[in-house]
């Protein structure tokens, strides 16, 4: 399986609030950003966390964004998050 | 034990815990005495992991970015594969599960920090400080970098990038911090004595040397 995304994709992640486990916090859902890095793919802990072999393997990326564009009154420009977000997080933005 | 009537213990308060055990703290104990009572771990296996999981101080993480410092080609491996690298230089990397190592420069400060819970590269650090967990560095190292880590009395040119790492999932962050100025002669093992737990985690700056 190859990865989806490659660095310097700009990516959205996903909107949503599973009640279970997910490992995507809120602050970043519905966000932009760009793929940093694909770090390599992994068990997915959606399925780990309850017994689960965590297959299909899941591709991880390093997303960077912008810290102005995830906080209204964040002033220095230049200033980014860098978060690992699973694939099917992600989609084309 | 023999209790010695001549010495004075009424100084501090007693040893002896009663605060009621919180849910977790119940389940965890539940599913510690399943694994003995079922014989998957044996109490001295418990023992030894917690004893070496103890053992574990921040000296290894310095041991690693001395040799960066010191070692250009070293830096470069580093970076690309950390878990790779670190191998080379005898430390156990199998409980690890991925490492990236992040350079601080004049032009870019990395700071960690896991939003979800308290990821970070034990391997390396050994445990993390109370504050790594707290929720008040937790929540807001991501919103206000510059301002928690003035707080940490590292105070950060404006034109300074601040990268933020928040690791959510199988990679743990190590940064390595800037060599400090004046250390530009420094021998390997007393670069690693400049090194310290919090600027691997990025809220400080590494020590400055000692003039002699």
């Amino acid at each position: 399986m190859e990865p989806k995304f490659k660095p310097g994709d700009v990516v959205r992640i996903r909107e949503d609030y599973p009640a279970r486990h997910f490992r995507t916090p809120g602050y970043v859902q519905g966000k932009t950003g760009t793929i940093a890095a694909v770090h390599n793919a992994f068990r997915n802990p959606e399925s780990l966390a309850y017994g689960g072999d965590g297959l299909p393997r899941q591709y991880l990326y390093l997303v960077y964004l912008t810290q102005t564009h995830l906080w209204e009154h964040y002033t220095a420009a230049q200033d980014k998050l860098y978060i690992d977000i699973y694939e099917h997080w992600l989609e084309r933005a | 034990m023999s209790h010695d009537r001549d010495h004075a213990h009424n100084a501090h308060a007693p040893i002896e815990e009663h605060q009621a055990m919180t849910a977790y703290e119940k389940r965890a104990c539940a599913i510690e005495s399943l694994l003995l009572e079922k014989g998957i771990i044996t109490a001295d296996e418990l023992r030894q992991q917690l004893e070496e999981i103890d053992a574990i101080t921040p000296a290894l993480g310095a041991k690693v970015v001395a040799r960066a410092w010191v070692d250009p080609a070293f830096k470069i491996r580093l970076l690309a594969d950390a878990k790779e690298a670190i191998a080379e230089l005898g430390i156990a990397t199998d409980a690890l599960t991925t490492l990236v190592a992040v350079e601080n420069t004049p032009h870019i400060h990395n700071v960690v920090v896991c939003t979800l819970c308290s990821c970070y590269p034990t391997t390396l650090l050994g445990l993390p400080p109370d504050w790594y967990k707290s929720l008040n560095y937790r929540s807001r190292v991501v919103v206000a970098p510059r301002e928690v880590l003035r707080e940490f009395g590292t105070e950060l040119p404006s034109d300074i990038e601040v990268r933020v790492y928040d690791s959510t999932a199988d990679m743990r962050y190590l940064v390595i911090p800037e060599r400090p100025t004046g250390a530009e002669h420094t021998r390997e093992e007393e670069l690693a004595e400049l090194v310290t737990r919090d600027s691997m985690i990025g809220v400080a700056k590494a020590r400055l040397p000692v003039k002699s």
